[in-house]
């Protein structure tokens, strides 16, 4: 089964400060190549400020990282050249089309033109969207929109790509959907690091972590989160973990 | 009956979306409206609180006809728009009182009603509303709709985005509200808090696909359906979904819940399978479903109606 | 009624936390009455003249002093001959040369009359009239002065030469300015707005974490303006010179040069604005009230400098497109090289240069 696996992200006591607030406080993990590694917490626990910081956006204010093999600190391009990554806000343009976006980000990550032809092709028969190649983004459907972002931001076959909360408000049957596109990038290898807030997605992942204030409250599978605090599911595991504090003091 | 909607449709531009909505909502009630992104609730709650017109079809609220007395109408819903309908630069304290001098009312004339609300974030009642998080913008927004005691409480999506912890200690505020007799139509995307409404409401692409109590939902559920787990939960599912028997296969958590076609039964028949495939651990219980389960089941009949039809 | 009111209080808290709506309330009124005030004026103070007297005699003498201590004029210096008009008013700072001719005093006495030259550099038409006008009353007041004393009646016929535009054509004053303002407006606001823009969809996070360097990403985004300005100050002179018959005297290629230099100083002004505003609506608003108003009052595009009090006048200092509007004066209208405006270019290559350094390290602290 699972030997001693591969480590694709290394983070020890990472610190962020701003200011005199510590957004997070002492994280320390690892992730392993090819899981699906769940990161919740409550809003304002300090995902998002981690997250920016493994993708190279935002610099920690002190701690040891690792991404895809390389340090944060000094080699920060070759970390973007090695992931994905997928935001909230949807990574695409809405005033260009489907085959146009496609073609845009192979060229940015350097992609050749008949790679980004044939990955496009590809791509599109995968999603059905032959018929919406020139379609503008702004014309499809929310669901849609969100697979063809995350076939993109996996477009160059990264070693590990990073969704923020990529199922927002769609149906139960088009999350799913997405989950399966989820799946199978990691069948083929793909390290992917997720954060949702629907505690059932927190069940497809490998292993979860959840954030309260700053610190990594507790981080293993979700049976064995399950079993510790004796519940059934992980929406109850996360109630009983982040219900700690009392009400937030912004 | 508190609220009565029959027969309402609105399309916008040739997308139509709402079809022949029809259904009551009873005084003292806690009903929820149920559904994903795009599928009509705002465009309904919009219709209800007077701010569209629809196409055709009725809306009657506490009696009155709401498309000709949309004045006393307003007086008597309170009405929650998403987290923002909030004024980000105005403090806590004045945005409530804004929302009662509006209203015609003070603070202190209801203050009961929503004390278990707003004694929450009264001690930052001097702050500006853009710098509360998420969970308080919740509480302030909820405090100003209820500030002149409405009849009725409509709230749209009032728990969208935000953790689950503050999303549990919403509906408990909402559930004490009910307690003192205000009448409660909120709608989610969130299918497990269906189970907390006296009622719910399945809405899809602008059709209602079923109304009644959660728990006649579920019985109504016709299929069997059947938890499959085993040592690899990718492989399951789509060995599961290429199946010649399978009728719908998705994941849940850990397993995959698996309908099969008419008459196609035995747990056994599905476990050799399994096996033949490679598959270890395998693990299959009859269960009885929950309301998401319910929805996919009514979300894929429509969709195969429609191919059909 | 209570509602009403109600409603009315919440409007006022919403503009007094406004600081963007409190400035256009309070601050611009009061910024404007000021400018408008000081700047927009049609008298004439400390217009640097200069004299090339070829008789130096006591008449002349006289007469200069009259009209250097009007309290309009400067002596800037006194020249030698006419050789040295030319590049006196190449040089740009002096708006008038007054020739006297040679055996001024013999003449006049003899005949009651000895020529004058006014020579004005009409590339700003306004201020040549002015200057002349106020030369010729100075010069009929000595005039009346001398008949009363002597009785010997004498007069002055000034010749009046304007350099550069004899036509005092309005054009040749409004197209600099035009161009100074497009240009910058352009570059400026539409480099910042498309940077904001991409800040404001959530798109730009994105691209920051791809392969694409920030360097790679502004400059993307910068070079199509670039383009696009180069093309409108190609058509803004080509309109000029067929449809106004504004001409180009000096050399094509460094008019082109320099309007390429003012378009990279847009632009990276533009950079500059986006990194301290958020929302497209801020940095257009930014672009307009900074750059505009202070470009059309302050520049010289309309009202001379001189004129204006000291402080506004070091304030004009700051401004890109008053560098800007000399130097392509200077080249279309006096026919001056490089050698002429090289003070100019050197001073926008170095707020160029400010402004990148500042963007560059304002972004990258923004990825904090």
């Amino acid at each position: 089964m699972s030997e001693q696996k591969e480590t694709i992200i290394t983070v020890k006591n990472l610190v962020k400060k701003f200011g005199n607030f510590k957004a997070n406080d002492n994280l320390s993990f690892e992730v392993f190549k090819g899981e699906i590694f769940g990161f919740l917490g409550a809003n304002g626990a300090g995902k998002t400020t981690a997250i920016k910081i493994l993708c190279g956006l935002w610099a920690p204010t002190s701690g040891e990282i690792n991404v895809a093999g390389f340090d944060i600190y000094n080699q920060t391009e070759q970390i973007k050249k090695n992931i994905g990554y997928m935001s909230q806000k949807f990574s695409l343009y809405e005033d260009i089309t489907v085959f146009e976006n496609i073609r845009l980000f192979g060229g940015i990550y350097g992609l050749s033109r008949r790679e980004i032809a044939q990955r496009a092709t590809d791509l599109m028969q995968r999603l059905d969207l032959e018929h919406s190649r020139d379609k503008l983004i702004s014309s499809l459907p929310l669901g849609w929109r969100q697979k063809l972002a995350f076939s993109v931001a996996i477009l160059h076959n990264p070693k590990l790509v990073f969704l923020d909360e990529p199922t927002g408000g769609v149906d139960p049957v088009t999350r799913r959907k997405f989950w399966d596109q989820i799946y199978e990038a990691a069948d083929r290898g793909i390290t992917v690091f997720v954060t949702t807030h629907y505690m059932d997605e927190a069940e497809y992942c490998d292993r979860v972590s959840i954030m309260v204030d700053g610190r990594i409250a507790d981080l293993d599978t979700p049976s064995a989160l399950k079993g510790k605090y004796r519940v059934k599911n992980m929406n109850e595991v996360f109630l009983k973990i982040a219900r700690i504090k009392p009400d937030e003091n912004n | 009956m508190a609220l009565s909607i029959t027969n309402i449709n609105k399309s916008f531009e040739g997308l139509q979306a709402l079809s022949d909505i029809t259904f009551s909502v009873r005084e003292g009630e806690l009903f929820g409206l149920i559904g994903p992104d795009g599928s009509g609730k705002t465009t309904l709650f919009r219709i209800i609180t007077t701010l569209l017109l629809p196409d055709r079809g009725e809306v009657d609220l506490f009696g009155l006809d709401v498309l000709k007395n949309y004045k006393k109408i307003r007086q008597l819903i309170g009405y929650m728009a998403g987290r923002f309908s909030l004024y980000h630069d105005l403090t806590v304290e004045e945005n409530l009182k804004f929302y009662a001098t509006v209203f015609g009312t003070t603070i202190e004339k209801n203050y009961d009603l929503i004390k278990d609300v707003y004694c929450q974030i009264e001690p930052f009642k001097t702050r500006r509303a853009g710098k509360l998080s998420g969970g308080m913008k919740q509480k302030l927004a909820l405090s100003c709709a209820l500030i002149h005691k409405p009849g009725l409480l409509v709230l749209d999506e009032p728990t969208t985005g935000v953790d689950a912890v503050s999303r549990m200690e919403f509906w408990d505020m909402l559930k004490r509200l009910q307690k003192r007799g205000i009448t409660i139509l909120v709608s989610t995307p969130y299918m497990d808090e269906a189970s907390l409404c006296d009622r719910v409401g399945l809405i899809q692409k602008g059709n209602l696909l079923s109304v009644n109590k959660p728990e006649n939902i579920i019985a109504g559920y016709q299929r069997e359906l059947l938890s499959v787990s085993s040592d690899n939960l990718y492989k399951l599912v789509n060995d599961l979904r290429n199946e010649k028997n399978t009728h719908s296969a998705f994941l849940f958590g850990q397993s995959v819940h698996l309908t099969r076609k008419e008459g196609k039964a035995s747990a056994k028949q599905v476990i050799k399978y399994l096996q033949d495939k490679g598959h270890e651990s395998i693990h299959i219980n009859v269960i009885k479903p929950g309301i998401e389960d319910c929805f996919m089941d009514l979300m894929n009949e429509e969709d195969e109606m429609a191919l059909s039809g | 009624m209570k509602r009403f009111w109600g409603f009315i209080l919440k409007e006022f808290l919403h503009i007094f936390r406004d600081p963007r709506t409190m400035l256009i309330l309070f601050g611009m009124p009061i910024v404007q009455i000021l400018l408008f005030g000081y700047v927009i004026t049609n008298e004439l103070k400390d217009i640097k003249i200069a004299i090339l007297d070829q008789s130096k005699d006591p008449v002349t003498i006289e007469l200069t002093n009259k009209i250097i201590s009007s309290g309009f004029f400067i002596l800037d210096r006194n020249i030698k001959n006419m050789n040295e008009v030319e590049d006196i008013f190449k040089e740009g700072n002096v708006r008038q040369v007054i020739v006297f001719e040679s055996g001024f005093g013999r003449k006049l006495k003899r005949e009651g009359t000895a020529s004058i030259q006014l020579i004005a550099d009409a590339s700003d038409a306004n201020t040549a009239n002015l200057v002349v006008h106020y030369t010729m009353a100075i010069i009929g007041d000595f005039v009346r002065e001398q008949n009363k004393l002597t009785g010997t009646p004498i007069q002055f016929i000034p010749e009046v030469r304007m350099l550069y535009n004899n036509e005092l054509k309005g054009v040749y004053m409004f197209i600099p300015g035009i161009m100074a303002m497009i240009l910058i407006l352009v570059s400026a606001m539409m480099t910042s707005i498309s940077i904001v823009r991409e800040k404001e969809l959530g798109t730009m996070e994105t691209l920051l974490v791809s392969p694409l360097r920030p360097a790679q990403i502004i400059l993307g985004k910068v070079t199509p303006y670039v383009v696009l300005s180069f093309i409108n100050a190609v058509t803004i002179i080509a309109m000029g010179s067929l449809v106004f018959g504004m001409p180009v005297q000096g050399s094509m290629i460094l008019l082109l040069a320099e309007s390429i230099l003012y378009i990279l100083l847009g632009l990276s002004l533009g950079i500059l604005i986006s990194t301290i505003t958020r929302t497209q609506q801020n940095a257009m608003f930014i672009s307009l009230f900074a750059l505009m108003l202070p470009t059309i009052l302050l520049s010289g595009f309309i009202f001379p400098v001189e004129n204006m009090p000291k402080i506004l006048q070091w304030l004009s200092l700051l401004m890109p497109p008053r560098w800007f509007i000399t130097i392509i004066k200077n080249i279309m209208l006096k026919g001056t090289g490089l050698m002429y405006v090289w003070k100019e270019t050197l001073i926008l290559i170095v707020m160029t240069t400010l402004f990148l350094g500042l963007s560059i390290r304002k972004f990258k602290i923004r990825l904090e």
